[in-house]
Formats: structure tokens, sequence, C-alpha cells
């Protein structure tokens, strides 16, 4: 494979990022997960090549980039859904508070639980809208009665912005729900077990602009207690709700910093085409 | 200006060729679309015809089976006839065909041919009602008492009209005589004709106008029992394993490969293997519906685990995603939400598995479920016979009666059959759920 400037070009940003001063330009906020030298591959293929970046405590993260770049698959690294696809495989370190997540001692089960996950397309158990929420902390026995459970699911909702609109049909199938309550409950089914983190597979790729708009109001509220990480292929999007903004192109994470910084001065050229609109 | 005239000329031109181009063609389209429509109801009309042919002919030869004629006859027990110290060897059917005889103003001869005579048009049956009324109440000897009971399977199809007093009489198994009798019985009111309960509460018998069904059905309903607790959750687990926890390999592979070629292996070869493996080396008692029970499960296992494994793999990936994203670990999200979800699948094809084993008869054969079976099955260990395999032996017996009751019979699996496909319906569109 012939060599080319914007290769090398990535190999200078890949290492500028893997050095921790760099790296640890983040300010203010601590670092919630630190990731470095991730290298994916689905069985022959490599599909992301030494990603490094450290994402912070409460605040929102969003990950740019066009089609294929590899963005979801990293998404998926740092909650270790990619263990569920026999071929894919993953070296390199993922840290959340300093602890590996792929080390051996870490079940997936309870990380799952402390890194929620929100999927592209709205995928809510075909079961009552009370159940979906409940489900999780059924499973891991995080009530200890009806009425418990009962308050988490509540304030999921609440917290998911939903309650007010299904508080009187909690038993009706949560399917039955529009595709924008549908995501929204989807964000309380997560939200109702706990997790430190939540990490959004494009989330409003199947919505309506008024959907949208409510999603991206949720995702400003939560990121008050949760470290959100969100894919999207809106630039638009990206620039509304994050903090931090990660481009990635071709299995390489090109350009991270703070999003105002990387919409109005990226540093790499292919970042300042791809927002420019010039491809992806 | 001038130009534009002749351009738009030319493309109207044009656009009248490409008209006439596609009419023409068009004319040849919309006959090809008639001609497919024609032979796809050519087709259907064909798969009709055959179906209305073979209903047609069970029908109208098993009809008559549920038609019985019966009569009833009032015996008196003469205590001069009957030893009391030894019931059983007394000739109550010369007792029966006595009254009977008086009954049409005749008498007996010194050599016994006119009783000898009537026993045939009388089914032995009455005899053992003779002697079970005398067992149960030995007081009775010096009255008179009534049996009733279906005529023999000869009288009967006399009466259907299947032997006809017009063929010569050394071409029938019914004299002149015993027709004259039949129709002075008949025309005195003796003979009743009425629906025939004793072919669904009797079991098989020597006698043709004795024998029923219920034997049979019992039997297929225990066997299809042992069945189905066997390959339905050996097949659903096997399924389940092999679509979502097996690793794909290579060993993965040849297990799919084997099972889908299972699923086409000839029946009797299931039946050999019952026959070297439950018999033989297990040593399970023969003719048992517990055996042909397990000989089925065998041959049902291929076909759940194949009709479990595609509804698995129809339900979409997004709501394991969903399931694993709140932290549901790989076991639970199988048995909470993938599995549930792929029920209905999972219970049709289940079913319809079922419904074939209940028609396979290859295999029982084999194993020895061919024998003669008067009487229900009292446990799973016994001998029983299966419906299929009724149908199967009646078929194969000599008296023209068995004939009509085969095709009765095979009524009678038909309608299990239909029920237990209406069942499948039926789960299917209740269960069935949209995500």
């Amino acid at each position: 494979m012939p060599m080319n400037r914007d290769d090398s070009a990535s190999h200078a940003a890949a290492s500028a990022l893997s050095d921790p001063k760099a790296a640890g330009a983040v300010q203010g906020p601590p670092v919630k997960i630190r990731a470095r030298d991730i290298n994916v591959y689905y069985g022959e293929k490599q599909a992301l090549f030494d990603v490094a970046i450290d994402i912070p405590e409460k605040a929102v993260t969003s990950f740019i980039g066009p089609s294929g770049c590899g963005k979801s698959t990293f998404l998926r690294c740092m909650n270790r859904m990619n263990d569920t696809i026999p071929i894919c495989r993953v070296t390199g370190a993922i840290e959340m508070d300093g602890e590996d997540v792929n080390d051996k001692s870490i079940d997936p089960v309870v990380l799952r639980a402390r890194v929620g996950m929100v999927f592209q397309k709205p995928n809510p158990f075909p079961k009552s809208i009370y159940e979906n929420v409940a489900y999780g902390p059924r499973i891991h026995g995080l009530a200890t009665g009806k009425d418990e459970l009962d308050a988490i699911v509540e304030s999921s909702l609440r917290r998911a912005g939903l309650w007010d609109e299904v508080s009187d049909r909690l038993l009706q199938p949560g399917t039955g729900l529009s595709g924008g309550q549908q995501q929204r409950l989807v964000i309380a089914r997560a939200i109702a077990v706990g997790p430190e983190v939540i990490l959004m597979d494009e989330p409003c790729s199947a919505l309506d602009p008024i959907a949208t708009a409510k999603i991206e109001e949720l995702i400003d509220e939560l990121r008050e207690q949760f470290c959100i990480v969100i894919v999207t292929h809106s630039m638009a999007q990206a620039a509304r709700v994050s903090q931090r903004t990660a481009f990635f192109h071709m299995g390489r994470l090109v350009e991270s910093g703070a999003t105002d910084e990387i919409f109005t001065n990226p540093r790499d050229s292919r970042t300042q085409d791809y927002i420019t609109g010039r491809f992806g | 200006m001038t130009d534009l005239p002749i351009t738009t000329t030319t493309a109207s031109d044009r656009a009248r060729d490409i008209r006439a181009a596609v009419e023409s063609r068009l004319k040849i389209r919309h006959a090809s679309e008639r001609r497919f429509r024609l032979y796809g109801q050519l087709a259907i009309a064909i798969a009709l015809s055959f179906l209305v042919v073979l209903l047609g002919r069970i029908v109208t030869q098993g009809a008559s089976t549920f038609v019985v004629h019966s009569i009833s006859v009032q015996v008196p027990l003469d205590p001069a006839r009957i030893d009391r110290t030894a019931l059983e060897g007394v000739n109550y059917d010369l007792m029966v065909a006595d009254a009977i005889l008086a009954k049409l103003g005749e008498k007996d001869d010194d050599f016994g041919t006119k009783s000898e005579a009537v026993k045939d048009l009388m089914s032995p049956d009455f005899g053992f009602q003779l002697l079970n009324m005398i067992k149960a109440d030995p007081d009775l000897i010096g009255k008179t008492v009534t049996v009733s009971g279906p005529l023999r399977a000869n009288a009967d199809l006399y009466f259907k009209g299947e032997i006809k007093r017009s063929s010569p009489e050394e071409e029938r198994t019914l004299s002149n005589q015993q027709l004259d009798w039949l129709d002075a019985l008949k025309s005195s009111g003796a003979v009743k004709t009425g629906f025939n309960f004793g072919f669904f509460t009797k079991s098989d018998s020597t006698e043709p106008e004795q024998a029923g069904v219920l034997g049979a059905v019992v039997g297929s309903a225990m066997m299809l029992l042992v069945t189905a607790f066997l390959a339905v959750p050996i097949g659903v687990m096997a399924a389940v394993y092999l679509e979502e926890f097996a690793p794909k390999n290579s060993w993965t592979d040849v297990i799919e490969v084997n099972i889908n070629n299972l699923a086409a292996v000839p029946s009797i070869v299931y039946g050999l293997l019952g026959l070297g493996l439950f018999i033989n080396a297990l040593g399970v008692p023969r003719s048992s519906p517990l055996l042909g029970g397990l000989v089925l499960a065998l041959m049902a296992l291929p076909t759940v685990i194949i009709a479990t494994r595609s509804s698995l793999k129809s339900i979409p990936p997004s709501i394991r995603e969903a399931a694993l994203g709140v932290g549901a670990s790989r076991t639970q999200a199988v048995f909470h939400h993938v599995l549930p979800l792929a029920m209905p699948g999972v219970m049709t094809g289940s079913i319809l598995a079922l419904a074939h084993a209940l028609g396979e008869t290859a295999p029982l054969l084999m194993i020895g479920m061919v024998s003669f079976v008067p009487g229900v099955p009292h446990g799973f260990d016994q001998a029983a016979t299966v419906l299929p395999v009724q149908v199967y032996i009646w078929e194969n017996a000599s008296e023209r009666a068995f004939h009509e009751r085969t095709a009765a019979a095979i009524m009678v699996l038909l309608v299990f059959m239909i029920l237990m496909n209406a069942v499948a319906m039926v789960v299917r569109r209740r269960f069935e759920r949209r995500w």
C-alpha cells in the first residue's frame, strides 16, 4: 500500500495524541475514559489504527467522520459490545477511572451496566413501557421491592423527559410509541441501571427534526450527570450538543479537541475538508 | 424562430415512435402476463382436482362406516341349557340364534344348519354379552334378557347395498335364505339403523363390526406425547445453543450440515435405528407408545431444530443488542427476549413436525407396532397401535367390511391432523408480535 502524505500526517497526529501531555490537553473536567493504542481487527481487516483519546467526565464528546471511518467501532469498544462479534479482536488499553475495561477481572455484564448504550435505531423491547425500563434494574437486582422499582422507573422516565407523555399508559407496549418517544424510552432504559457513561450511536439518524431537537435538549440536560459519547453524522448536531469533538477518518483518529476549536480552527486539512463539506 | 417548429416536429415524431414501439411490445407483455396467470390457475385446478378425488374417494368409501345396523333380541335363559358350574362352556351363541329363529317363526333342524346360518348374521358379541350378564347376576337364569348390538359385517354390508341379491348366490357370502331372513327382520322393525358410536368407543377386533379406532387414537395420542416431550425441549435447546452460543467454526458447520441432512433421511431408517438401539440395546418394550415416541422423536428432532433456528434467526439483532446494552448476560438476552419472541415460530414448527410424526407409518412397522392390539393401552410400556398403522392393518385384512373402516380411520387421522394444523395457525396468530 503506497504511503501518501495524508497517512504520515495522521501518524503524526496519532503520536501527538498518544503523548500524555498532548492528549491531556483536556482542561477543566477530569478524564473519565482514557484510550491508548486501540487497534481493532475484523478478521484480517483492520478497522481502527492506534486510536488514543481522553474523554472527559460530565461532558458530551462527539465522534464525527465519514461512513466506515471506525467511529462506531470505537464506541463499541468502550462497553465491549464488540465482544459479541466473534471475528472482532481489540488490542490496546481503554481505562475507565484508571481501570482497564478489557481486563480479565472485568465482567462485560457489569461494565455494560456502568456504560449504557443507545443505538441508531430505537430498539425498545416488544414489552410494556414499564417493563422496558424495569428490565435493567430487575436483572441487576437494583430494587428490593415493587415500590422501589416503580420509583426507579418513574425517575428514569422523568430524567429522559418522557414521564409526562407516558405516565398514563405505562402498561402499553413500548413499540407503540413514536420514533422519538421510543428513543427517549431507550435512554430511560439505559439511565435506569445507573450508568456512569452513556454511549449513543447516531441516536437521531432515524428521527425527524422535532424529535431530534428533543433528544438534543435531553442530551444537554443529561451531561450534568453523565459522561456522554455520541457518534453523529450531522456536524451541526456535533456543534450543538458536544463540548469536545473527535474526527475519525479511515480508521484513524485524525484530530480531537474542544468542539469550538475543531469547527473554527481545525489543525488537519482533512478535518477542514470534512467540516466544510468537501467530502463525506 | 423558424428552427423551432422543425425541432418540435422531430421531437414529437420521436415521441410517437417510442409510443408505437412501447405499444407493440405492450401486446406481447400483456399476453405473457395472461399466459402466466393461466398457468397458475391451471396448476391450482390440477392440485384441487387431485384433492377432491382423494377426499371424495376416502369419504365415499368411509362414510358408510358411520352407519350401523343393529338388532335387539330377547333371549330366554333356559336353566336346562346353562350349566351353573361351567358358565364359560355354555353355547350362548346357539341360544341367541334360537331366539332369532323364533322371532322369524322358524325352527332349527336336527343338524343345526339353520342356527348356524343365523349365527353368520349376528355378531359373536351377543354370546359374550349373555355370559357377562349371567356372571354379574346368576339369578337371571330362568328369566328372559335382552341383548343388542350390531349385526355381523356381512349382514351390515347387505343393508348398505354392498352385497346384492342380484349377484349369483354362490358368489355371495350370504345365501338366499339368509337374505330372506334379513329382509324379514328389517321389515318387522327388529333391525335398527343408527350412528356407529362403537367405531369411536371400541378398539381393534377380529370382527369388523366390533372394530373401532379408540385404541389407535389413544395409542397415537400417547405416542405423540412422548415425541413432544422429547423432541421439542431437546430440539429447541439444541437450536438455541447452535444459533446463539456455539462458536462458529468447522465443527459447528459439520453439525449444521448433518442436521439438515438428517431431516431428509427416509423415515424407515429411523425405524432401523430404533430397532437396533432402543429394542436390542436398551430393551425398550416393543410396540409400546414409549418406543414409537422415541423413534418419532429422533425423526422430528431435525425439523424442530431447523424451525427453531430459522425463527431465532428472524429476530432482529437489535433486540439482542438492547438486552446486552443494559447489562443482560447472553443467557438472559436469549431467554428473556430472543426465545420468547421466537416462540410462535418454534411452536408452529414443532406442531407441524408432530403432525408429520402422527402420520408416519414406515418406522413404526420396523419396530413391531404392526401387531393386532384389541384394547386401549394402559401404559406407555404396553403394546399399542396407532392410527396410520391401524389403517395399514385394516387395509391388509381380507374381510370386505374392514375396507370401509380403513377409509373411516383415514378420516379420523385427517381430522386429527387438521386440528393440529389449526392449533399451529392459532398459536401463530395469537402470539405474533411486531417490533
